[in-house]
């Protein structure tokens, strides 16, 4: 009884091509979408996050200036080496304190250059960062203290000057200084932003200060705060170290700035966040427009359809009859342009992972979701018209124009 | 056929109102007549006396709102939409006034579809559709949707669907209205053959004197009332 309900259901499909297919269609474009939406949503949140993460979950800025005042007020005494001393030494439950100077350059290797973010820093900074040395190595405490013309490169500025060549022991010329190569950092790829991260060259802050930028300046103190420390006693700590420390009078605002990158993470995180539910609500507006197509094209065919019902019941059909070769016809093509829907939404975003680089958040539920939304549609609005039909006497349904 | 036996069908003062209050219309007043098995029975009638309506509630697909019909002593008024539906699927077979076929459908599977809510295994339905377009002079046009085929054979088509299930009743709103003489011919030929050989028992409503002759009686329609019920007479002839 079912088996044949289902070949009649078929055979019902086949003669109605265009109809069916107009039908699935709207469930394949309700599905689709917002498997589509939601996955990239959740992809570039996944990106966005694993972005932050890599800048340092847990690492604090400081800088001089007042964000509040606007960005980095002219007035504010620069940090030096001391500060970071201090903090080192003062301030409680960091694991590792990294100051960080930085300028644009020009970096020459014979007859190739490339304009590249230049800093100066200490073994710390990659640890903070979490940052590995790919090939070579990193600095020597003496090659530290003693601020030796050596040099690490990120991946990029590797590439433009040495392509395939290994860069070990070549020296650069940067400015009117050279610097010899003594390792290669790890490749962080394009930021969630498009920014390339591995366009930079590292060199020991004493060489900075001294070659390039001839002042005892450090721009940013950089820390990692250990997991074990609520983040907010140690800001609480930094900031009162450094108010003792730049003589500020109490009532009178910071003249530095602590940046908890952490809370930038959250930030994006509940930006992306608001997309993903941005997306989500675009791609339910198109599961309903994907309905409402369903719902038409059902109602459309009701004339047609009604007298078929007529002509079913005059031979002899129950209205149960009747009804289950509906819902079947309904579950079919719902089912169908589901399953097809699944495959372009899941593709789709496959795709546009791949194409933009980001990770491939696949989420069955969301799949769950649309499939069981479109099937419910199609099959409602297959099934009431049908029912509704199928509870009238033959005459009427037959005389139905 | 003893008058002893109880008749196949009997119409008793049956009523088909449509509408309410001034809209109204009686299109059965009080229609009263017996159909016993095996006749071959004409209606006739002008335009609007019922005579469709009357051939609905003899189908079982419509039911009066006053009066009795009962079907082999059964009083099918009083059957729910289910049982209504066995009774068309066991016992009848109906040619419409406007073939009523499905759209996109081959002929065969048109002719199949009785068969399919009588469980008619497939393969046997496939055969018995293609004997009963065989017998209506289809056997070459199976394959053709009702958009491929002409009045007539549309026609022939709602035949060969009325008599694949061999049923008891069979009731036909004017089968030759839209045929040429010869093809009308062949239609009459037919339901006498299949009244005669097959005992089937026919009503057939037409407009035409010359094929109501074919039948063995004549129910003529006036105003939704039976104004005359009688044998056909051979022309000329004054017997009752
Ligand atoms: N569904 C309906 N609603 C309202 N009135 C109806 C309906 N069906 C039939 N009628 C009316 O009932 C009367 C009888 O109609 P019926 O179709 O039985 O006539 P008929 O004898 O078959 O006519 P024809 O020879 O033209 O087919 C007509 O006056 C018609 O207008
Ligand atoms: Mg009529």
């Amino acid at each position: 009884m079912l088996f044949s309900a289902i070949l009649m259901a078929l055979g019902e499909i086949r003669r109605n091509t265009g109809r069916s297919l107009l039908t699935a269609l709207g469930i394949v474009i309700g599905v689709a979408a917002v498997i589509a939406t939601v996955t990239l949503g959740n992809s570039a949140t996944a990106k966005v996050t694993s972005d932050v993460a890599a800048l340092g979950n847990n690492m604090l800025i400081l800088a001089p200036g007042n964000m509040k005042r606007g960005p980095v007020a002219s007035n504010a005494t620069p940090f030096e080496l001391a500060d970071v001393t201090a903090v080192t030494r003062e301030v409680g439950g960091l694991t590792g304190v990294a100051p960080l100077s930085s300028k644009n350059e020009l970096v020459v290797f014979g007859n190739k250059n490339h304009s590249t973010q230049l800093s100066g820093t200490t073994n710390a900074y990659f640890a903070v960062r979490g940052w590995t040395v790919a090939s070579g190595r990193a600095f020597t405490d003496s090659e530290v203290s003693s601020g030796a013309p050596v040099c690490l490169l990120g991946a990029t500025p590797k590439t433009e000057l040495f392509g395939g060549g290994n860069p070990l022991d070549a020296s650069l010329r940067i400015g009117k200084m050279s610097c010899t190569v003594i390792g290669v950092m790890e490749s962080k790829g394009k930021s969630t932003f498009g920014q390339d991260q591995d366009d930079f060259v590292l060199m020991p802050l004493a060489a900075f200060q001294r070659r390039v930028s001839g002042s005892k300046h450090v721009d940013q103190i950089l820390m990692s705060v250990s997991t074990k420390r609520a983040t907010s006693s140690v800001i609480a700590q930094v900031q009162s170290l450094m108010r003792e420390r730049r003589h500020i009078a109490s009532g009178t605002e910071d003249d530095f700035d602590v940046r908890d990158m952490k809370e930038i993470a959250n930030t994006l995180g509940t930006v992306t966040g608001t997309l993903t539910v941005l997306l989500a609500g675009i791609a339910a507006v198109s599961l309903l427009v994907g309905g409402i197509g369903i719902m038409n094209i059902m109602l459309v065919s009701v004339t047609e359809r009604t007298r078929e019902i007529g002509i079913r019941l005059a031979v002899g059909a129950r209205g149960v009859e009747v009804l289950t070769h509906f819902l079947i016809e309904a579950a079919v093509l719902s089912l169908f342009g589901g399953a097809i829907g699944i495959v372009f939404g899941l593709g789709g975003s496959y795709a546009v992972t791949r194409a933009f680089h980001l990770p491939f958040a696949f989420s069955p539920s969301v799949i769950a979701i649309a499939f069981g939304f479109s099937a419910t549609v199609g099959i409602v609005f297959g099934f009431l018209p049908a029912r509704r039909a199928a509870r009238l006497k033959p005459t009427e349904a037959l005389r139905h124009e | 056929m003893s008058p002893s036996t109880t008749p196949l069908v009997s119409l008793r003062a049956v009523e088909r109102v449509y509408g309410k209050g001034d809209a109204t219309v009686y299109a059965l007043n009080g229609a009263d007549f017996e159909i016993r098995d095996g006749e071959f029975v004409a209606v006739m009638g002008a335009s609007g006396s019922g005579k469709s309506t009357c051939m609905n509630i003899l189908g079982g697909l419509d039911v009066p709102t006053g009066g009795q019909y009962l079907f082999r002593g059964v009083d099918v008024g009083s059957l729910d939409a289910d049982q209504l539906a066995l009774f068309r699927r066991h016992y009848l077979g109906f040619v419409f006034q406007g073939f009523n076929l499905l759209k996109r459908t081959s002929a065969r599977e048109n002719v199949e579809l009785p068969l399919v809510y009588r469980k008619v295994p497939r393969k046997e339905r496939r055969e018995r559709a293609r004997e009963a377009l065989r017998i209506v002079g289809l056997a070459d046009r199976e394959e053709h949707s009702p958009s491929e085929l002409s009045g007539g054979q549309q026609q022939r088509v709602a035949i060969a669907r009325a008599i694949v299930s061999d049923p008891l009743l069979l009731l036909a709103d004017e089968p030759t209205g839209n045929l040429d003489e010869a093809k009308k011919r062949d239609i009459i030929g037919l339901l006498e053959t299949l009244n005669r050989e097959r005992g089937i028992t026919i009503v057939m409503v037409t407009h035409e004197p010359d094929m109501a002759a074919h039948a063995d009686r004549i129910i003529e329609f006036r105003d939704g009332r039976v104004v005359r019920d009688g044998a056909v007479r051979a022309p000329g002839s004054d017997a009752v």
